[in-house]
């Protein structure tokens, strides 16, 4: 009963991840079979991939480090705000901020790119030049000065998921009692009461959320080559690990390169998961 | 409640809540501005578009755009319905099967003894944090290897593994207590009679959450169709969309047509979300790692 998923988890989850890193370490252009090159990739990743180190690492650790943690701490903080409201009105401001998280980021950049169109016409562009704060249109998805600013927004906007339904009710299983025992003890504020009492009574739902706002945060980061239309990302400002993959796996088709990439991304979420679960298990 | 006004899930309005609703007002319409920008986006007519300076809000709705979308795809070789007809069967599919996998799948894991259980569950757990673009390559390379590139079981057999979804079930499945099993077992069911007659019926709030999220992922992925079906008869709706945007980029025609799309690939997931939140709230109070 079990082996039907298990096979279709070996096949399309577990296997990718091994061959992988078996394939990190040859020379595959997807015509040839792949020939065996040993660690040469990780050597040119490491010491002559200019892009990787200067744009794509640096973006990516912006880019997760904002919208990762960030995203968790405000899907904590609107979920225990939400939490403060009668049942009806709580229903509907919960469907409207999990309402972003129905559609997939890229889907919706239809929606953004005439919000920060270019010319005139951008609703951004023609906000601004109304209230007379620009004289004239910003590139805004083509200029490397705004992209990564636009890309962490929706990025933020769409980061309330299943994550933020789970935190939302763990606070409401917390039982009224142990807020009754809580101000017997003396709790004297709200800062001491979320401190003391929610955050360690629903910390299984507080682990989930944040591996949940891991893996948003890297199934997002398709966004910024939605937005531009191009993969790279004009002088690379939205450039992230998953775009440099695609670029070199599909476009350049260095199959084995890109999957020294991947394996790197694998690694790095490995690690970012086991901080996570040091911080939340509770034992 | 001693000492504070406002507590936690409170079952009377206060005073004291209005401070939330200032501080959540601002943050959902925020949230919400895109959605109605789609909805009224899709139904402007072509002037309004195009209108400067633009204008958020439709004056003058009208279904043009909708009646264009279909037209234009009428001339060329692959009409719309045959788009949203893959999206459609190839999403059902998956809802169907991510299901029917993952409460077997949890049912085992949780109820069952044997070699191996928690080495399966712990990579279940490692795998929630899959991130399928990380293996892109190699995925293609086994779906190249077992034949499924322009099949179109493709669109459907590589989501149907949904760790979240094993992992949802069976800590729901946890709940149950064994002496009902037991007591199944010795009126002379068997497992799929178990799973069938006594799990089933019992796990159904966390079963209608892998649904949605099933749902959410198939009908959105372009995944399949950009990577491994080159044959366009059998790409979905999701990925029509996105070459709508990129192959009319910003003519005038284009944006219309591309933000009908949009709202179409949108309603079902929010329809579908409204039906069952409640149960979906249900279910996520369970979803602590044990």
């Amino acid at each position: 009963m079990l082996s039907p998923y298990l096979i279709l988890f070996f096949l399309f989850i577990a296997m990718p991840v091994f061959i992988a890193i078996g394939l990190s370490f040859t020379y595959f252009n997807t015509v040839q079979t792949p020939k065996f090159i040993n660690i040469q990739n990780y050597i040119t990743l490491l010491t002559r991939d200019d892009v990787f180190m200067q744009k794509v690492l640096p973006n990516t650790i912006k880019y997760a480090l904002i919208v990762g943690p960030g995203g968790y701490i405000l899907s904590f903080i609107l979920a225990w705000l939400l939490a403060q409201l009668t049942r009806v009105p709580r229903t509907i401001f919960a469907l409207i901020i999990y309402s972003p998280s129905l559609t997939s980021g890229v889907t919706m950049a239809v929606v953004w790119s005439v919000l920060f169109n270019g010319d005139q016409n951008g609703y951004l562009n023609s906000l601004l030049m109304r209230m007379n704060l620009i004289e004239k249109p910003i590139q805004w998805l083509q200029s490397p000065d705004y992209l990564m600013t636009i890309m962490i927004i929706i990025s933020l906007w769409s980061s309330m998921g299943v994550g933020f339904l789970a935190m939302l009710a763990g606070i409401l299983n917390i039982s009224d009692e142990l807020y009754e025992a809580a101000y017997i003890d003396g709790i004297r504020n709200r800062v001491q009461e979320i401190i003391y009492i929610t955050i360690p009574s629903m910390k299984p739902q507080m682990l989930f959320g944040a591996v949940m706002s891991l893996v948003n945060t890297f199934n997002s980061s398709g966004i910024g080559v939605a937005l531009t239309g191009s993969n790279p990302t004009p002088q690379y400002a939205g450039q992230l690990i998953t775009n440099h993959i695609e670029d070199f796996g599909f476009i350049r088709y260095e199959m084995g390169y890109a999957a020294a990439v991947s394996t790197v991304l694998l690694l790095i979420i490995y690690l970012a998961s086991k901080v996570a679960w040091k911080l939340f298990r509770d034992d | 409640m001693a000492r504070f006004t406002t507590g936690t899930n409170p079952r009377h309005f206060h005073r004291s809540q209005i401070k939330f609703y200032v501080i959540l007002t601002p943050i959902s319409l925020f949230m919400i501005l895109p959605i109605i920008f789609i909805i009224s986006h899709a139904l402007k007519p072509l002037d309004e578009l195009f209108l400067y300076p633009p204008r958020f809000f439709v004056r003058k709705p009208s279904l043009d755009n909708f009646i264009e979308l279909f037209a234009a795809t009428k001339s060329s070789a692959i009409p719309l319905s045959r788009y949203l007809l893959n999206s459609i069967v190839s999403t059902a599919l998956v809802i169907f099967f991510t299901i029917w996998v993952s409460v077997f799948a949890g049912y085992v894991l949780s109820k069952k003894d044997f070699n191996g259980k928690n080495l399966i569950f712990s990579l279940n757990n490692l795998a929630l944090m899959f991130v399928p673009t990380a293996v892109t390559i190699p995925r293609y390379l086994i779906i190249d290897k077992v034949g499924l590139i322009d099949n179109m079981l493709v669109n459907v057999l590589p989501i149907v593994a949904m760790p979240v979804g094993v992992f949802l079930v069976k800590q729901f499945i946890d709940q149950i207590p064994n002496a009902m099993i037991d007591a199944a077992w010795i009126d002379g069911a068997n497992d799929f009679q178990i799973v069938k007659n006594v799990i089933i019926p019992m796990v159904k709030p966390a079963l209608s959450t892998v649904g949605i999220l099933a749902f959410q992922m198939a009908w959105n992925s372009t995944e399949a169709s950009t990577l491994y079906l080159n044959n366009d008869n059998l790409k979905t709706f999701a990925f029509y969309m996105t070459t709508l945007t990129s192959s009319t980029g910003n003519t005038v025609a284009g944006q219309g047509m591309a933000a009908a799309a949009s709202l179409i690939l949108f309603i079902p997931n929010l329809v579908l979300f409204i039906i069952m939140q409640s149960r979906v709230m249900n279910t996520m109070a369970y979803s602590g790692i044990k």
